[in-house]
């Protein structure tokens, strides 16, 4: 112990003093139910030795195997649900209970072709997969994978009190499985977007989104040969990840321009696709204002690895190279406690910030609400009138909020977000980036979140399209959509479920939302059924409302847009109509389309039918423009891995 | 001939079906264990379940017991997450109050009464929450920060970071109760 522990001698003592001894009856009867159960299973295990092929232990088996290579966070969580089930089975009261529920007939089902399985019961494990296998009750496709996570944990509830049948006790909680593994990834994510119908629900509402951290992830997975689990497919970031040449606005208009077509859907002949596109002017870059930009880096010593801090580094060094001399950066390290490296200093004073990043080193362990707090701090104090502040935080993800809780730190950061300064997070390195909490910083704080895997990617995000990432054009933009139930039957939005509004959140000014970056465009993608079409999955009500506030048979859906100008309270109206003729979808239109399919091949291909890798690539391959930055190039090359992955 | 064997030993023989060996190893770990339940759980009573539910669930785990890690860390490990699973398990049955939740309330209303050094102890631990009081239990029994971040799942960098900020609470505390 080291005298830093000192601290805790008041505690020691008194816990030395309060701990009783254990009683010795208690500790004979525990020894003893310890033994029993002991005994006990080396019996079953025999037992089961002889008779390879019961099928209750099969599904167990089988059921645990496929729980340990589960890897989310979320599932995780699920797992810890059955653990707590399997508590309750100890009682006699969750054995009683449980027990007329086991039905014969689902666990046969279930356990066909676990048999090998059963049989190799002492036979070591393999390598998990990184894919999970598919549920033994698989739920159909069109159900949430949550539903069929909770089915899992029905089934092996279910399953327990026959396969510990004769056995006294039941497992009640797997260590294997309880113990997150070394990689403690945590991604964000919801269920896919599911089909809605018109009549029901004709309004759509989401905030936009220009992360772009998604793609990054996918494509580090996919480049080390695993395909991403689905959690990590973010549709709209892939989507977004790209530039798309769309219709710039007017200088003197609103600072972007909505832009809306209707084409053939490629995988559904009888739907349509409404692509939504917005692109935010570039404003001239003369005269833009100074900027202010606190570092916050993570130096602890998870960062030493070489795709963390010298890749930051040399990030860093990189998007110095594009400040004017008049902006202003400091440097805020944050390890065991938060200290400013380097003060505000004039970009023009190269060889002050150089010598400060190079200086940074990687030891002890993360403090993120610190070095948040100090961060901030400085931003404000580095504030002046017309200038524009950000907070840039490069962590690799293992931040700890400890105690306070990724809730406490969202409040924290979204108080801040009132002072006007802005907040971006850059992700660097594998193995515990959890992406959940960059999700929550970036989104509570104004800000993006971008995944920095390689010195290109630093690159795009801090050197070609810096612009983009330090200059918000235009605050909190919401997109609400509503559909004509005269022209579209059913609809279902491609992606976005992370940005998903209320309704009455639309007009919402204190609602906060996603913001535009200078030059940044949207690009959201609504896959629709036209009234008629057989493609229609739903029958129509015989008893449905048949008043209209307009008669507009020739208008598939109104598109409304808000947004703020940066640092105003009051948002702004942009209101477009979508009309129902089909028209031939453009090049960058397609792209997306290919982003989107690609997208969902990975995450759910339920929609897609028969079109998949091939189509796809085909679809990427026609529309990839220029391509100036060769970025549609490589995602051609992702998809082609990817196809070859999903083949194993 | 025992006394010269390893707990590793042991738990390896008992791994392969050795029924004393395993009595053996959790008769050695026993009091240690139940210290430890104490120190997570924070009342006599939930201590002593929670060991008897981790003595009834043990063999089950046994045979996962890899043999390269120590069998203490094994142990705490199977311990810390039975504790976990127990805190579940109240909270979903709504008796969330009970243990250090229940004293919390009780301190809360009679803040001006005497405090001993158990019920400092008691609402310091309360206090504390859930991962600081699990880091804690665990340094307190002398295992290093890479040992408690390997049991709980978190890097030794959370563990450290966890002390400072237990740290920091109990300094906070100490301050408080000198200047009522």
């Amino acid at each position: 112990m080291t005298g830093k522990d000192d601290d805790f001698a008041d505690i020691r003592a008194a816990f030395d003093a309060a701990s009783p001894r254990p009683d010795p009856d208690r500790k004979a009867a525990d020894l003893a139910l310890a033994r029993k159960n002991f005994d006990a299973l080396q019996g079953s295990r025999d037992q089961e030795r002889s008779n390879p092929a019961r099928p209750a232990s099969g599904l167990w088996r089988g059921a645990r195997k496929m729980l340990t290579t589960l890897k989310t966070r979320g599932a995780l969580t699920a797992t810890t649900a059955i653990a707590a089930c399997g508590l309750f089975l100890l009682t006699p009261a969750g054995q009683d209970m449980l027990r007329p529920l086991a039905d014969p007939g689902a666990l046969t089902e279930a356990t066909a072709g676990r048999t090998e399985e059963a049989q190799s019961f002492d036979a070591p494990q393999p390598p998990a997969p990184v894919m999970m296998e598919p549920a033994p009750l698989a739920a159909p496709a069109e159900r949430s994978r949550a539903v069929a996570d909770m089915e899992v944990a029905n089934g092996i509830a279910r399953s327990m009190p026959q396969a510990n049948e004769g056995l006294g006790i039941v497992p009640a909680f797997d260590d294997r499985v309880m113990v997150p593994e070394p990689n403690t990834e945590a991604f964000a994510n919801e269920a896919p977007s599911g089909l809605l119908i018109t009549a029901e629900a004709p309004v759509s509402t989401f905030s936009i989104d220009v992360d772009t951290a998604s793609y990054a992830l996918v494509r580090q997975m996919i480049n080390a040969g695993s395909l991403p689990p689905p959690d990590a497919v973010r549709i709209e970031e892939m989507i977004n990840y790209f530039p798309y040449d769309l219709p710039a606005p007017d200088v003197t208009d609103a600072p972007f321009l909505p832009s809306v077509s209707v084409y053939e859907t490629p995988w559904n002949p009888d739907t349509r696709l409404v692509h939504i596109g917005i692109q935010g002017t570039l404003p001239d870059l003369a005269g833009r204002p100074p900027l202010n930009l606190v570092f916050l880096i993570d130096t602890s010593g998870s960062m030493n690895d070489p795709a963390k801090l010298p890749l930051l580094k040399q990030s860093f060094r990189l998007m110095l190279d594009e400040l004017r001399p008049e902006d202003e950066v400091a440097i805020v390290e944050y390890a065991g406690s938060a200290g400013l490296v380097l003060p505000a200093t004039r970009a023009a004073d190269r060889t002050a910030i150089l010598a400060a990043i190079d200086g940074l080193g990687a030891g002890g362990a993360t403090n993120g609400q610190g070095g948040l707090e100090q961060a901030y701090d400085v931003a404000d104090a580095m504030a002046e009138a017309g200038e524009v502040s950000r907070v840039i935080l490069a962590t690799d993800g293992d931040f700890n909020v400890g105690l306070s809780g990724i809730a406490e730190l969202e409040r924290f950061i979204a108080d801040r977000r009132e002072t006007g300064t802005f907040l971006s997070v850059l992700g660097f390195g594998r193995g515990n980036l959890d992406d959940a909490t960059m999700q929550a910083l970036a989104q509570n704080g104004n800000g993006t979140a971008a995944y920095i895997d390689t010195l290109s990617e630093a690159q795009k995000v801090l050197v070609d399209q810096l612009t983009g990432t330090l200059f918000t054009i235009a605050s909190d933009v919401k997109v609400q959509v509503e559909f004509n139930p005269a022209a579209v039957a059913e609809y279902r939005l491609i992606g976005y479920e992370t940005r998903a509004l209320r309704r009455e959140d639309f007009n919402n000014d204190r609602v906060d939302a996603g913001d535009l970056g200078a030059g940044h465009s949207v690009t959201a993608l609504y896959e629709i059924t036209p009234v008629g079409s057989p493609a229609r999955l739903t029958d129509s009500l015989r008893y449905g409302p048949d008043e209209q506030a307009v008669d507009a048979a020739d208008e598939l859906g109104f598109l409304r847009l808000r947004w703020k100008a940066p640092g105003e309270e009051a948002s702004q109206l942009i209101e477009t109509l979508i009309p129902t003729e089909t028209g031939l979808a453009g090049q960058e239109a397609l792209f997306a389309t290919a982003i989107a399919g690609f997208g969902q091949l990975l995450r759910d291909p339920s929609w897609l039918g028969d079109w998949g890798w091939d189509d796809a690539i085909a679809l990427a391959a026609d529309n990839r423009g220029d391509d100036p930055f060769g970025y549609r190039n490589e995602a051609l090359r992702l998809m082609r891995i990817a196809q070859s992955l999903s083949s194993r | 001939m025992r006394m010269l064997v390893t707990d590793e030993d042991l738990a390896r023989a008992a791994a392969n079906g050795d029924g004393d060996a395993f009595s053996q190893l959790l008769e050695r770990q026993y009091d240690r264990l139940f210290a430890l339940c104490f120190r997570l759980t924070g009342t006599r009573a939930d201590a002593e379940d929670l060991c008897q539910d981790i003595c009834a669930a043990l063999p089950a785990k046994l045979s996962r017991f890899d043999g390269r890690a120590r069998v203490t860390t094994w142990l705490y490990r199977v311990a810390v997450n039975a504790a976990h699973d127990r805190r579940r398990k109240i909270a979903v049955h709504g008796k969330y109050a009970e243990g250090w939740g229940d004293w919390e309330t009780a301190r809360q209303a009679s803040i001006a009464e005497e405090a001993d050094r158990r019920d400092w102890l008691t609402g310091a631990m309360a206090r504390l929450g859930d991962d600081l009081r699990d880091t804690l239990a665990l340094v307190l029994d002398d295992l290093t920060h890479a040992e408690a971040g390997d049991i709980l799942g978190v890097s030794e960098g959370t563990i450290s970071w966890r002390l400072s900020e237990a740290r920091k609470k109990l300094r906070a505390m100490r301050e408080e109760e000198l200047s009522e």
